[in-house]
């Protein structure tokens, strides 16, 4: 009780138990993974691996990290910084347009930059006729490689740092750059030595969220032929048939990913101090001439590179070829994802807030140990995630079947994974840490002493949530559910396997084609996916403009 | 939308209390659209509506392994042989006694658990300008030396690439498929990458000079109504493989019923449906494959270009074990 002098209600235990058990639950997929290390196994998948493929799949997945957190934090912060801090033509519209890319699925990025630049495509044939050369009469980088996925990861996910990055930029820098300028130094010097030091948590973090992405992603490494560690996973799951050696494999990589985690976290903890509310921005510096210029190519590019030129080549195809089976079919696909991604997004918030307010009035260090845990699932690939929950949910399932048929007569069949709440529990585990992120930042702006300035002014508990609390947190919770909404939009094996009997989703009808190696006709339903996405990313990026 | 949830929550119940046989639910890692139509006519002809689950089939596989007993799916049906091996080895297929599917395909393309219905080739696709086609006519040829540089084949861990190592291992034994393994991956003109039909283009366009696919694509890309997929394979030619030893390698697609399915009878009418002329024909003419029961007249003037061939013989069953072994041979040889 010694703590109730500092909130404005006694520490509901309730609730912090209510959101430990939440998170318990979101954990326990990731656990089941995880504890696959102590069952054993005969180890002779792993020594074969060892020997055979497993030193180049770290290799490559550790140039897969490096690649894409430089370029996911070189693109974010450089255009947030420009977009929050200077005045150059255009900036209006990048400030929201450089959101776009995010809901372009890496996969569909993948198909497309393939299709334009291998050798059989028009960059490469329209060289060789220009030119007259041959296979062996020049060089031209490919775009299947490490560093091609390395790109593409990076025009889709540089995003996460754009946003908390701006965010950082203008909350905390804005006022503290002006005074930097003020005592004499120049923009690159202030940029250098406060804007980039003060954000440095927020890119932090927008860099750990982008590399578990790319950790997590098997649909454009593999089209990529890329070898990664997560390609490890599935070959040792699907090929050599040995599930114990897969789960195992997802555990070592929950490791490291854990260590990233920490990181980011003890990165982030030696900065609280410097959260605060909002200040009001500080003056835009103009850019003139070359320098303009340099600022507009500089946001021109990712946006270009994520989004306009995919999209234009998209709807190319889509013209071209296409979907035959485009049509009334399609609204009912579009209907599924949007349902899909709604219902998830809506709980995803919920948990998020209980989870936050869960980790902020407890006494202990437990739930806040427990958010993290749950974070976890944000670097599991979908379909382990689908395992790690199919594994814990169908025995709950049969017993539920077992006592409903005791109770009623009849048995009901698999209530949970027959229909989507499965699914949705799988889409909580994998994404929660998106929508969790973003919730506890914006609950860090209310600070212990605006709660004890309510309440000293006569303001309820109910009152200072309603008063005080929302009004600050409103638009995290906003970006908190588009974020998981766009998303889920995008997810693509879980929801292959976890979904119920005749319900196909955008995504779902894209890799259907997509496998049967008809990419023109897929781009059909990677258009409606990210015409689909586009709606909650504008809405975003009008939250950002504004803010 | 509130009424949408409510239903797709409750969609697990109403299928399994529906009255046994007048549905059917399919799990499914067959990914062509035009079968929608073959599941049309068979809910026509029978009136047993098709419930689908299409998804990739190793985590199809692990799904019906959780459901356990209460598992809604009767029939999983894939588009290869080793994962209906998988299947089979993990103790999910019931038997299925049929004089109907007993009659029609022959033994070697069937177990007593699972069912081929329709066969694809490994064909071998050379640029007709760099490569003379006596040096690509058998899949040990593409190991020769000779080849250097000229060899494009997708990814060694592809189960159509997996199968055929399978059917080696059985014909030539580990060693010899091993030292094979190696001879290619010395011929590569680039790291393995893209899908089969990415491999029939890159031939055509000179990025290397003989490529391993699936027949289905090759036929696919003859029938195309793009002018550039005509002149692709107007630029390649397609050898059958290993006519004067143990035949083309084939991979089937194939089901078989669930051990707990709940609608038994359903289930073994649909496997027999496979297997009629209208299923058989349909195979050939929407997924250019070949027909597995005998005697089927197919028109598809690709697969009629494509000609007849001699295909492996050797027990579907026995060939698809081998998977694993592949992989791993194929991983000490370093094919990615």
């Amino acid at each position: 009780m010694s703590r109730a002098s500092r909130l404005p209600f006694s520490v509901p235990h309730g609730l912090t138990a209510a959101g430990s058990l939440c998170a318990l639950i979101l954990a326990l997929p990731i656990a089941v993974v995880a504890g696959s290390v102590f069952v054993g196994g005969t180890g002779e998948t792993w020594a074969h691996l060892l020997a055979t493929v497993l030193p180049e799949f770290l290799a490559n997945t550790g140039w897969l990290v490096l690649g894409t957190g430089l370029g996911v934090a070189a693109i974010g912060v450089s255009c947030a910084w420009l977009t929050a801090m200077t005045e150059f033509p255009g900036r209006r519209v990048f400030e929201w347009a450089l959101v776009l890319p995010m809901a372009f699925p890496a996969y569909v990025l993948a198909y497309v930059y393939t299709d334009l630049l291998q050798f059989v495509g028009p960059v490469q044939s329209g060289l060789r006729a220009f030119f007259g050369w041959t296979r062996a009469d020049y060089w031209f980088p490919d775009v299947r490689s490490v560093g091609g996925a390395c790109a593409m990861f990076s025009l889709v996910l540089y995003p996460y740092v754009y946003l908390l990055a701006r965010t950082a930029f203008l909350a905390r820098a804005g006022s503290l750059a002006e005074a930097a300028r003020a005592a004499g130094l120049g923009p690159w010097q202030t940029f250098r030595r406060v804007s980039l030091p003060l954000a440095r948590p927020a890119v932090v973090a927008g860099v750990g969220l982008a590399l578990m992405e790319a950790l997590a992603d098997f649909g454009t490494v593999s089209y990529f032929a890329v070898q990664t560690f997560t390609t490890g996973i599935f070959r040792a799951w699907f090929s050599l048939g040995d599930r114990l050696a897969a789960a195992q494999l997802a555990a070592a990589l929950l490791a490291c990913v854990a260590l990233i985690l920490v990181l980011e976290q003890r990165s982030r903890g030696r900065a609280r101090h410097a959260a605060g509310p909002r200040a009001r921005p500080g003056e835009r510096a103009p850019l003139r001439g070359l320098r303009a210029l340099a600022a507009w190519l500089t946001c021109l590019v990712p946006l270009t590179g994520g989004f306009l030129l995919p999209g234009a080549l998209l709807l190319r195809m889509a013209f071209r070829e296409g979907d035959a089976q485009f049509g009334p079919r399609y609204l009912e696909l579009m209907r599924n994802s949007v349902v899909l991604a709604a219902v998830t997004a809506v709980c995803a918030v919920l948990l998020a807030v209980l989870l936050a307010y869960a980790a902020r009035l407890a006494q202990s260090r437990l739930p806040r140990l427990l958010n993290r845990l749950v974070g976890l699932g944000y670097a599991l690939p979908g379909s382990v995630i689908a395992v790690g929950v199919l594994i814990p949910v169908t025995q709950l399932d049969h017993a539920l079947a077992a006592a409903l048929g005791a109770l009623t007569g009849h048995t009901p069949g698999l209530l949970l994974t027959g229909g989507i709440s499965a699914l949705v529990y799988a889409y909580l585990v994998r994404y929660l840490t998106v929508a969790l992120g973003s919730v506890e930042s914006g609950l860090a702006r209310v600070t212990p002493s605006m709660d004890e300035a309510a309440r000293s002014l006569g303001c309820s508990q109910g009152a200072t949530l309603a008063r005080v609390h929302w009004p600050l947190l409103r638009g995290s919770l906003l970006t908190a559910g588009l974020l998981v909404f766009v998303d889920v939009m995008k997810e693509l094996p879980a929801t292959l396997v976890m979904r119920p009997f005749n319900f196909d989703t955008l995504a779902t009808q894209a890799y259907t084609l997509a496998s049967d190696e008809r990419l023109a006709e897929a781009a059909t339903a990677s258009l409606a996916i990210v015409a689909a996405g586009l709606l909650p990313v504008i809405l975003l990026s009008r939250r950002i403009s504004r803010s | 939308m509130h009424k949408t949830l409510i239903a797709a929550l409750l969609a697990g119940a109403s299928l399994a209390a529906s009255a046994a046989d007048t549905e059917l639910n399919l799990y499914s890692a067959r990914h062509y659209q035009t079968d929608d139509a073959l599941y049309r006519n068979f809910e026509k002809a029978t009136g047993i509506k098709i419930n689908r689950i299409e998804a990739q089939e190793d985590a199809l596989l692990e799904r019906i392994r959780n459901e356990g007993a209460s598992s809604p799916a009767d029939v999983f049906i894939t588009v290869d042989a080793t994962r209906l091996a998988k299947a089979d080895e993990l103790g999910l297929f019931a038997p299925v006694k049929s004089a109907v599917l007993e009659s029609r395909i022959p033994a070697h393309l069937r177990t007593a658990d699972w069912f081929a219905f329709s066969t694809r080739a490994r064909v071998i696709v050379y640029n007709k300008i760099a490569i003379q086609g006596a040096d690509v006519q058998t899949y040990e040829q593409l190991a020769d030396p000779k080849l250097r540089k000229q060899v494009c084949v997708r990814s060694g861990m592809h189960p159509y690439n997996l199968s055929l190592g399978a059917a080696m291992i059985a014909h030539e034994g580990e060693a010899k498929t091993e030292a094979w393994a190696r001879g290619l991956v010395a011929n590569f003109a680039r790291a393995p990458k893209g899908g089969d039909t990415d491999q029939i283009k890159a031939v055509a366009a000179g990025e290397c000079g003989v490529a391993l696919a699936n027949s289905y694509y090759v036929a696919r890309m003859m029938r195309s109504t793009q002018a550039d997929d005509r002149r692709a394979i107007e630029a390649v030619g397609v050898v059958w493989p290993n006519q004067q030893s143990w035949g083309t390698h084939i991979n089937v697609s194939g089901g078989g019923m669930l051990k707990h399915a709940p609608h038994k009878e359903a289930a073994v009418k649909f496997l027999e449906y496979l297997a009629s002329d209208e299923a058989q024909i349909h195979f050939a003419d929407g997924n250019n494959e070949w027909p597995t029961v005998t005697g089927v007249k197919v028109r598809n003037p690709a697969l009629e270009r494509l000609g007849p061939f001699k295909a492996d013989t050797l027990e579907i069953g026995r060939t698809s074990r081998g998977a694993a072994a592949a992989q791993r041979i194929f991983d000490r040889a370093g094919w990615r």
